[in-house]
């Protein structure tokens, strides 16, 4: 650990300035200092997902990413992933309807990557949705009602988009 | 976020919650979503003095213990046990709805805080439901009666004329002579005691419970808002990491006394228990890895690899052997056998292995200790931690707040009491999150078992003798969960807390009938494990996995044996009616072809088998069919559908329900294909996901079809929690037999074992 400065980064919208050390893992600045306890720690190594955000809408892991990186980008939480009015994100609605959650700890992963999949492709097959999504773990085996939850989000972003 | 208070919720007579919070006294509060409620602590807010008495014993003879009913109108339900994440919190609030006769949307549930809830020993062995569910039953029965009691004489109308709905006593014959439960009551307790046999509802007549409900848990987790145990902050709050010995049975010999590392403000060393303190979390992570100590190097005591371990659980004499299920003369009936089928099954340790590690915030001063936790056992924990901090136990307070899910008893306990000895050092409340390698490397481990089988078989080809006998290290080591110092990674590292653990046999529970039979259970001396990651104790459906691994596989081997199609010899053996209507249903779901041995071979590459295996757990039972594709050239495979049949009788939320078998068969999945705790002989190597790999949404199968059997109003509500991981891996196994005539006696079942099996 190095020494502490005024770091600014653009969470949610919003503009935060913190002290922080430059190297500290964005993770921690973001649940510790700025109370964004969306993105959760569950393994410190990037293997999990648990941390994930939106690094300029790309799904990155929070928990080996500096803070110092998301200078200058535009960081998305799971707080911040419903629109501005409260609507929630398609992906959101979907994990509610498929009742996509047993604990739940590694549910941010989920949605945020899931989000930014469906954003960068939005007719996933069902094999690229399991292979964008296969970098990520649930111990309690969710895995069923997840994918139908990210089936049924792209299936209502599809005919959305078209509307 | 919309907070309410409940602390003090059974002492403070009189007291709403509302008018709680205004008085600013103290405040452990809670989502006011209905049915979810969360212990937390509001921003800002003073902690619950960690000095202040509690009650010894929330009196479970009295309404008021578990059902509060607020002046207006809102229904708070306390309960000894805790949400997992399998809805049971929603169950709960359906369960008190139904019976009192309030709308679901108003019953708040409050759970596992030891201060306000009645002790119920916390949720394990499945038993949310029939616990915890059917307390809150009686007491909202009698709660209904003591309304009626009280809304004769406002309604001057006798009892027999009243009825209640949606939260108002009524006069039948008038609708509109009405009165609000909270008007009779005032936001005042009861004071009625729950009798032996209130006068519950009908079943029958139920239209909350039984119906499909979504989980109130569900939106607040995928919005955010859901507060884990780590997410609470507490004022004044530093951050606590732990160093653990880097050998199996290492002491601690020295560590530097005065380092300058940023941040720091306590370096905590009491035995072999060290951890740090800092300011920040990302310091105390950086301290825990930069503190210079040395270690003793211990003579290496674990094994090479797991044949050693399972020539060691064969050889070793056993502490303790007990005889289960025993009929006829099995020796002179193996020795009168025309063939004696004989096979060896092997179990590994694994790891609990929890979504986040664990975490913990303690707050130990002016002579008492408040802790919050996310583990499924805080009433035993509160006498554990009084223990340990030699504290009485009206000084000690546990709360429990939503953890990652654990499975049994996962590394959520010993978290606690490391953070309590952090706590207790500073004088200031600490946080406590392991860091991946001691969520995986030290939580304690569902315990290995070698099983030795025998079966004899007659001239008529009838199978009439079994002989089953496990060899395995006790997996019960806390049974009702952590109550004394010594069952803690803390208490031992610091030394001088006896375990007060606890061996159970590890038999195999199916209903066949065979004319001779055995089962002998072995339990192995482990005591060496107590200060290791490789200490033992129950993991989701603790034994049941491998107890059934073995003997269901087995039972294949002996259909096979005597050319009986596998469902039609389990037909023909079982003996409990409930047992067969399960592999029945699950037969006839999954589309059941009838053929004794192996599917013939097509010649291609892929070949593709099912497999049937079943269950009986505590009164429920599961059977599961398992439909794999495996590739002849490399051994790997896929389990393409999963059928399972399910009782747990009467299921009170068939939405939640089918979210926890789905999650229970992929979960059981990844321990049966993927997981075993890797080990040298003075380390555990598994220590984060890439050494200890678990199932990914690549592998889950195409579908999973569920059939509910004996799901009707008359019969008991049975656990579901655990069951239907129970037959996983004994279906997969049965499955890749049927595709490739290989068959596998190892957990995990990896392609390299079975290419290899394939060759042989």
């Amino acid at each position: 650990m190095g020494t502490e400065q005024l770091i600014t980064i653009q969470v949610n919208g919003r503009r935060e300035s913190v002290r922080a050390d430059p190297d500290t893992p964005l993770l921690y600045v973001l649940r510790n200092d700025l109370g964004l306890t969306g993105p959760k720690f569950g393994c410190g190594l990037a293997q999990c997902g648990a941390c994930t955000v939106h690094l300029d809408g790309k799904a990155i892991r929070s928990c080996l990413t500096p803070v110092t990186t998301a200078q200058g980008a535009k960081v998305t939480t799971l707080e911040g992933l419903a629109s501005a009015n409260g609507a929630l994100h398609a992906v959101q609605q979907a994990f509610i309807d498929e009742q996509a959650a047993q604990c739940g700890y590694c549910i941010n992963g989920w949605l945020m990557t899931a989000a930014a999949l469906l954003e960068s492709n939005p007719a996933a097959t069902d094999e690229e949705i399991r292979r964008g999504l296969s970098g990520l773990k649930c111990r309690c085996g969710t895995h069923m009602s997840i994918l139908r939850a990210v089936k049924l989000a792209a299936t209502r972003l599809a005919a959305g988009s078209k509307a | 976020m919309k907070t309410l208070a409940i602390d003090q919720f059974v002492t403070h007579r009189g007291t709403t919650r509302r008018d709680f919070i205004t008085a600013g006294g103290a405040l452990v509060v809670s989502f006011s979503l209905p049915g979810c409620a969360v212990n937390a602590v509001t921003a800002g807010a003073p902690l619950p003095a960690a000095g202040a008495p509690w009650p010894a014993v929330i009196d479970r003879a009295a309404i008021d213990s578990w059902i509060r009913i607020a002046a207006d109108g809102s229904v708070t339900a306390a309960v000894g046990k805790i949400e997992a994440g399998m809805g049971i919190g929603t169950a709960f609030a359906q369960v008190v709805a139904e019976e009192l006769d309030v709308p679901l949307e108003r019953v708040t549930l409050v759970m596992g805080d030891t201060a306000t809830t009645p002790d119920q020993r916390g949720t394990g062995g499945s038993n949310g439901i029939m616990e915890g569910g059917s307390a809150l039953r009686k007491a909202a029965a009698e709660g209904r009666a003591a309304l009626l009691a009280l809304a004769a004489a406002k309604l001057h109308a006798p009892v027999e004329a009243l009825r209640t709905r949606e939260g108002f006593v009524f006069v039948a014959a008038e609708p509109a002579r009405r009165v609000a439960y909270g008007d009779l009551l005032g936001g005042q307790r009861f004071d009625v005691k729950v009798g032996d046999h209130p006068k519950t509802k009908d079943a029958r007549t139920y239209t909350v419970v039984g119906k499909p409900v979504p989980r109130f848990d569900i939106p607040p987790k995928v919005t955010g808002a859901y507060t884990y145990v780590t997410d609470l902050r507490v004022p004044g709050m530093l951050h606590g990491r732990v160093i653990r010995p880097p050998e199996a049975g290492a002491h601690l010999l020295r560590v530097d006394g005065s380092p300058t590392i940023a941040g720091l403000v306590r370096v905590v060393r009491k035995g072999d228990f060290l951890g740090v303190v800092c300011e920040r979390e990302e310091q105390a992570i950086a301290a825990a890895s930069k503190l210079v100590v040395e270690w003793s190097r211990p003579a290496a005591f674990f094994w090479r690899d797991y044949d050693e371990l399972y020539r060691h659980l064969r050889a070793e004499k056993p502490k303790a052997s007990k005889r289960g299920d025993e009929k006829g003369d099995v020796e002179a009936a193996l020795r009168m056998a025309t063939r004696v089928l004989e096979a060896r099954y092997e179990y590994p340790f694994q790891s609990h292995a929890s979504m986040g590690p664990a975490c913990a915030i303690a707050d130990v001063r002016d002579g008492g200790a408040v802790v919050w936790f996310g583990g499924p056992k805080p009433y035993p924990l509160r006498k554990a931690l009084a223990d340990l901090l030699a504290l009485p136990a009206e000084k000690v307070r546990v709360i429990w707040m939503p953890g990652p899910g654990s499975y049994g008893m996962n590394d959520a306990d010993d978290c606690a009491a490391d953070a309590a000895l952090l706590a207790s050092a500073v004088g200031r409340p600490v946080r406590l999150q392991y860091m991946r390698a001691e969520g995986t490397g030290w939580d304690p481990k569902g315990p290995p078992i070698a099983f030795n089988l025998r079966a004899g078989i007659n001239s008529s080809g009838g199978v009439f003798a079994w002989d089953y006998e496990a060899r395995g290290f006790s997996g019960r080591v806390r049974n009702n969960g952590t109550d004394v110092a010594g069952d803690t990674l803390a208490g031992q590292l610091v030394g001088g807390h006896k375990p007060k653990s606890t061996d159970w046999p590890q038999f195999s529970a199916e209903s066949y009938r065979f004319p001779n039979a055995r089962k002998v259970s072995h339990t192995i001396d482990w005591n060496r494990s107590m200060t290791t990651g490789l200490r033992t104790a129950h993991l989701r459906d603790p034994d049941g996995m491998a107890t059934c691994f073995a003997s269901e596989s087995f039972i294949d081997e002996a259909a096979f044996a005597t050319g009986v199609d596998p469902v039609e010899f389990r037909l023909r053996y079982l003996a409990d009616a409930a047992d067969i209507a399960v592999v029945r249903a699950a037969a006839q779901k999954a589309g059941w072809q009838t053929r004794v041995g192996p599917r013939p071979r097509d010649g291609g590459r892929m070949a593709v088998g099912r497999g049937i295996a079943y269950a009986p757990r505590n009164g429920s039972v599961v059977a599961i069919v398992a439909e794999v594709e495996v590739d002849r050239d490399t051994g790997r495979y896929r389990v393409r559908r999963f059928t399972c049949a399910h009782d747990c009788g009467f299921v009170v939320n068939p939405l939640s329900l089918k979210g926890t078998i789905e999650a229970n068969l992929i979960q059981g999945m990844s321990r049966a294909m993927h997981e075993a705790v890797r080990f040298d002989r003075s380390r555990v190597l598994s220590v984060d996901w890439l050494t200890y790999p678990i199932v990914d949404m690549t592998e889950v199968p195409d579908a999973i079809d569920i059939v509910l059997v004996n799901n009707r109003p008359e019969a008991r509500s049975r656990g579901a929690g655990e069951p239907s991981t129970r037959p996983v891996a004994a279906a997969i196994a049965n499955a890749l037999f049927d595709a490739t005539g290989a068959r596998l006696r190892r957990v995990p079942l990896t392609p390299e074992a079975l290419l290899a099996a394939m060759k042989a």
